[in-house]
């Protein structure tokens, strides 16, 4: 539990995807953050984490953006991400980027102690066990790998899900196999991507669900562009979007209104 | 062995495409997993005894030299020869002569990884040889003339009606109207066939999971028998493998070997698991008279000291490439050559060169089960990334995928302008998706692979940063 | 080959970015001499009685097969019983191992007894063992003069006479065992020491698993108490 002596100060790091794809995510994150006490900021100068550049071999650019990503963010008592890729890239990742920069190996690791992926954050750090929302339907949940494997990110989501209105939770068959996106892996090995998402897409189909969440902008839209090119009608979203209950204030992703 | 890893997405095309591959990958599905998860869990030592195996090796590699000679004196002292060999050829070379030096004509061969790394069964045969692999699965492969697919479990790929297509046109004395439906019957008869061998041979060679300093054993992990027969019944027993191998003492080997079949087929512990030390002592009734140890370098003492030492820390019980959900879909051969999987990804660039196998290391999405699974705790994603890097630094990746990032790039680390483009980007996304809210189609080669098989859903339409500028005043 | 030999040592040595010295071979020496234990399974620490059901236990479910006896005595009436059983010839290929010779086969004498190593045309085996470990069902027996190997992999039915005196709990009961006796083995481990943890098989056919792929399909434990 997190020693409150004022409302902790949260610099929203909104990532590319949400960011380009999906702002409803960030003001879901932000409402769920405010709702649970904090003051929300959003510092101008962020851009991305980094990891398309770690991934590819740029380790350069890849310390470039990790520094402007840290000089962004001095000065709040936590960072929160609402992705489990970007989180664990700015978590596990900075500090060995910048372990031999001398003048910024302790900032990437002070910063990296201080940053969350969302849901971890309300849950882990500062103690949420419920919201207040409302969804009626059947969800089932994908696990991203980098959330669960990289920051143990399991059951927070599925314990505050379960106290949505609504809501019941159906476990998805394989939800901590690979949904296929890997970044650039879904379009440099795309016929490996499109069997590894079709598996999930089946999966996702066999559980009767209404909606599929999970963590991450990343797999949602790989998740979404199959269901949608098989015709199906599951609606996918962000965790984020239906545990702040702005579920409805946008379509579901790659869907339409009406 | 002949490498075609540079064609990765061919062969993993055809992988897919390839109805008995996916019907064998679809049947074996999660077996291995929960076996292995089920082992496990049954020991509540399993999570420190990865931690304590990880650390064994790490001393092992920051002292190899002095162990490997101190294997070699106690195996010398035993009656048997190490052979030293720097390269495939080397190591070729040196199992030829101990063959030819004992006029032999057959050979039996168990399970050796390294065995394919040098195709020592092309050289033999070449030489008026003949090699008969003796692990069943290494047999079913070696008569339909392929590699192996796995590194436990070689003919993982192929369907049991392969199989009998094999034995039949390969047992061509038996009665033609036999029945081969059943795996009983198969298995019965290659006990059969291979019994014969296992009798007649001049030279036996195996490999080895495992050497002890401490003793000057060998050790083979099976649960066939197949090894046993092999080193048991010729006059000459040849080990080869490569020298990462060794361990300091029967204590430390246990700790290993507590790990080994666990992480590999969900066991306590495989059926046979066998020291051989030096060839027969005066008395002994069966056993030997020759023992060699083939000790292949092949590359590995180079990655000592770099970034992908930790790779050499590998026990080969094909975890790993049980838990790839890449190698689940496309299967081993795609990768093209001896060791598939993640490991595969890691070790094969190091052995045959970035060059040749950077597909491997990049047909990942760094989903890390591999490393979660990994009883040695190898850190595989990380040397991936570190092949990626050296990529990088060479520019081996294909220049559109360079300009591509680079362009990406150069937007994200000036805010301003990225928040600019992106801008632009969301707004026409959402134009071209219309009233369908996704895009059936982009005109970007490069990202033709993702709608080649999917939709690409629209973007909300305005950046985040736009929206919270509007609404928050951008604080 | 020797040149080979400096080149690999060396090559190992430049990567790791030192030469070895006398300290570094001191401190493997030690290792080795001390041959300390890692964390070993708790799972066997329990009375010695506790230990030879967990043996037991484990070895069934490997699908060995394990008969209990009083003493050695009652081991021809157990072995002809057991080869009727199955509609085996009464033909027994035993190890000349001193420790078997106290069995009375004159019992049972349509049992055909004879000793030596194994030959193609051996159905059964019996051997004695060196140890059995409870930690996961596993016999352990070793080489010599009067233990060929053969027996324990030729034939298709393998027996195995074990005093419950001889059950361990882990693999490093099995190791101070062996070392306690090495001026048995002159000075060294023996020429083979095979772990044996059920009958032979193999996944290799569709995963499914089938026993008896090159080695003994049956392996039968004789558990001697007294």
């Amino acid at each position: 539990m997190v020693e409150m002596r004022t409302r902790p100060r949260v610099g929203l790091f909104v990532t590319c995807l949400v960011d380009l794809f999906r702002p409803t995510v960030g003001f879901a994150a932000v409402k769920l953050l405010e709702d649970a006490g904090c003051t929300v900021e959003v510092p101008r100068a962020q851009t991305c984490c980094g990891q398309p550049a770690y991934n590819s071999g740029d380790r350069k650019t890849a310390q470039d953006l990790a520094r402007q990503v840290i000089a962004a963010f001095e000065g709040f008592d936590y960072v929160v991400v609402p992705s489990g890729s970007c989180g664990g890239m700015i978590r596990k990742h900075y500090p060995t980027l910048l372990a031999d920069d001398a003048a910024w190996a302790h900032r990437a690791q002070h910063f990296s102690a201080r940053t969350y992926e969302l849901v971890s954050f309300l849950v882990d750090v500062l103690g949420v066990t419920s919201v207040d929302a409302r969804y009626d339907d059947t969800v089932t949940y994908h696990d991203s790998c980098s959330g669960l494997r990289e920051l143990g990110i399991k059951a927070q989501p599925r314990q505050l899900l379960g106290s949505v209105q609504g809501l019941t939770i159906k476990e998805l068959p394989g939800a901590e196999v690979c949904c296929g996106f890997g970044g650039t892996f879904c379009v440099k090995y795309s016929d490996v991507s499109n069997h590894m998402v079709e598996d999930k897409a089946a999966a996702i189909q066999g559980t009767g669900a209404g909606t599929v969440l999970a963590g991450d902008v990343g797999c949602l839209l790989n998740m979404a562009g199959k269901l949608k090119r098989q015709g199906s009608a599951v609606k996918v979203r962000h965790v984020a979007e239906v545990l702040s209950g702005l579920a409805g204030e946008t379509p579901p992703i790659g869907d339409t209104v009406g | 062995m002949h490498s075609t890893a540079h064609s990765f997405p061919e062969n993993a095309r055809r992988a897919l495409e390839d109805e008995t591959l996916q019907y064998m990958l679809r049947k074996s599905g999660t077996g291995f997993q929960e076996k292995r998860a089920r082992a496990a869990e049954r020991l509540p030592e399993f999570e420190a005894l990865r931690d304590q195996g990880r650390d064994i090796k790490n001393h092992v590699l920051e002292n190899l030299d002095v162990y490997l000679e101190m294997f070699e004196a106690k195996v010398t002292e035993q009656g048997g020869h190490v052979h030293w060999c720097r390269t495939a050829q080397e190591a070729r070379d040196a199992i030829l002569g101990i063959c030819q030096k004992a006029g032999a004509k057959t050979v039996t061969k168990g399970k050796s990884m390294i065995a394919e790394e040098i195709a020592v069964n092309d050289y033999l045969e070449e030489h008026g040889l003949i090699p008969i692999e003796t692990d069943l699965g290494e047999y079913i492969i070696q008569l339909r003339k392929e590699p192996p697919s796995h590194i436990i479990a070689p003919a993982f790929h192929v369907s049991k009606e392969q199989v009998a297509d094999a034995f039949r046109a390969a047992h061509t004395d038996l009665p033609p109207e036999r029945s081969l439906e059943e795996p009983r019957e198969l298995i019965t008869e290659a006990r059969l066939m291979l019994r014969r061998r296992f009798l007649e041979a001049d030279v036996g060679i195996t490999g080895a999971n495992f050497l002890v300093a401490e003793t000057g054993s060998t050790i083979i992990v099976t649960n066939e028998g197949n090894g046993d027969l092999t080193q048991t019944l010729p006059k000459v027993h040849v080990v080869i493998c490569s020298i990462d191998k060794v361990i300091p003492t029967l204590e430390d080997v246990s700790t290993l070997l507590r790990l080994l079949a666990r992480s590999a087929t969900g066991q306590e512990f495989s059926a046979y698991t066998t020291f051989s030390t030096g060839p027969r002592r005066p008395g002994d009734l069966d056993g030997p008279e020759e023992f060699h140890v083939v000790l292949l370098d092949n590359g590995r003492s180079a990655l000592l000291g770099t970034e992908f030492q930790d790779v050499l820390r590998c026990i080969r019980c094909g975890a790993c490439m049980n838990h790839c959900p890449v190698y689940g879909a496309v299967g081993g051969h795609a990768y093209g050559w001896v060791y598939p999987g993640p490991i595969g990804a890691v070790l094969d660039p190091a052995l045959i060169g970035i060059r040749e196998a950077g597909h491997l290391p990049n047909a990942s999405t760094f989903c890390g089960r591999c490393e979660a699974v990994c009883p040695m705790r190898i850190p595989l994603p990380k040397m991936m990334r570190h092949w990626r890097e050296k990529e990088f630094e060479e520019k081996l990746q294909p220049a559109t995928m360079r300009r591509g990032l680079g362009l990406w790039a150069w937007f994200a680390k000036r805010p301003a302008l990225y928040h600019a483009a992106a801008k632009m980007a969301a707004g026409t996304l959402r134009r071209f998706s219309g009233a369908k809210g996704r895009l059936g189609s982009l005109p970007l080669p490069m990202l033709r692979g993702w709608t080649e098989h999917r939709d690409l859903p629209a973007p909300e339409g305005r950046t985040f940063q736009e929206l919270w500028a509007e609404r928050r005043g951008g604080k | 080959m020797s040149e080979a030999r400096s080149q690999i040592l060396g090559g190992i040595a430049k990567s790791l970015g030192r030469a070895p010295n006398e300290a570094q071979r001191a401190a493997a020496r030690k290792r080795i001499a001390d041959h300390a234990r890692n964390l070993v399974p708790a799972r066997t620490r329990l009375d010695h009685d506790a230990q030879v059901r967990l043996f037991e236990q484990m070895a069934l479910e490997v699908s060995a097969t394990i008969h209990r006896l009083p003493g050695l005595e009652a081991v021809p009436d157990a072995v002809a019983d057991y080869l009727a059983g199955l509609n085996l010839p009464a033909e027994l290929r035993i190890a000349p191992d001193p420790t078997l010779d106290a069995i009375p086969w004159d019992r049972r004498p349509t049992l055909t007894i004879t000793r030596g190593r194994a030959r193609d045309a051996d159905a059964v085996s019996l051997t004695g063992a060196f140890a059995g470990i409870a930690e996961t069902g596993t016999l352990m027996l070793v080489s010599g003069a009067e233990r060929p190997t053969t027996l324990n992999f030729l034939p298709d039915t393998h027996i195995v006479v074990l005093n419950k005196d001889q059950v361990v709990g882990t693999y490093e009961d099995a190791w101070d065992r062996l070392r306690a006796q090495t001026d048995r083995f002159e000075g060294g481990v023996p020429r083979t020491m095979n772990m044996i943890t059920g009958p032979s098989r193999t996944g290799d056919i569709e995963q499914t698993i089938q026993l008896g792929a090159h080695g003994p399909r049956r392996l039968h434990i004789l558990l001697v108490e007294g």
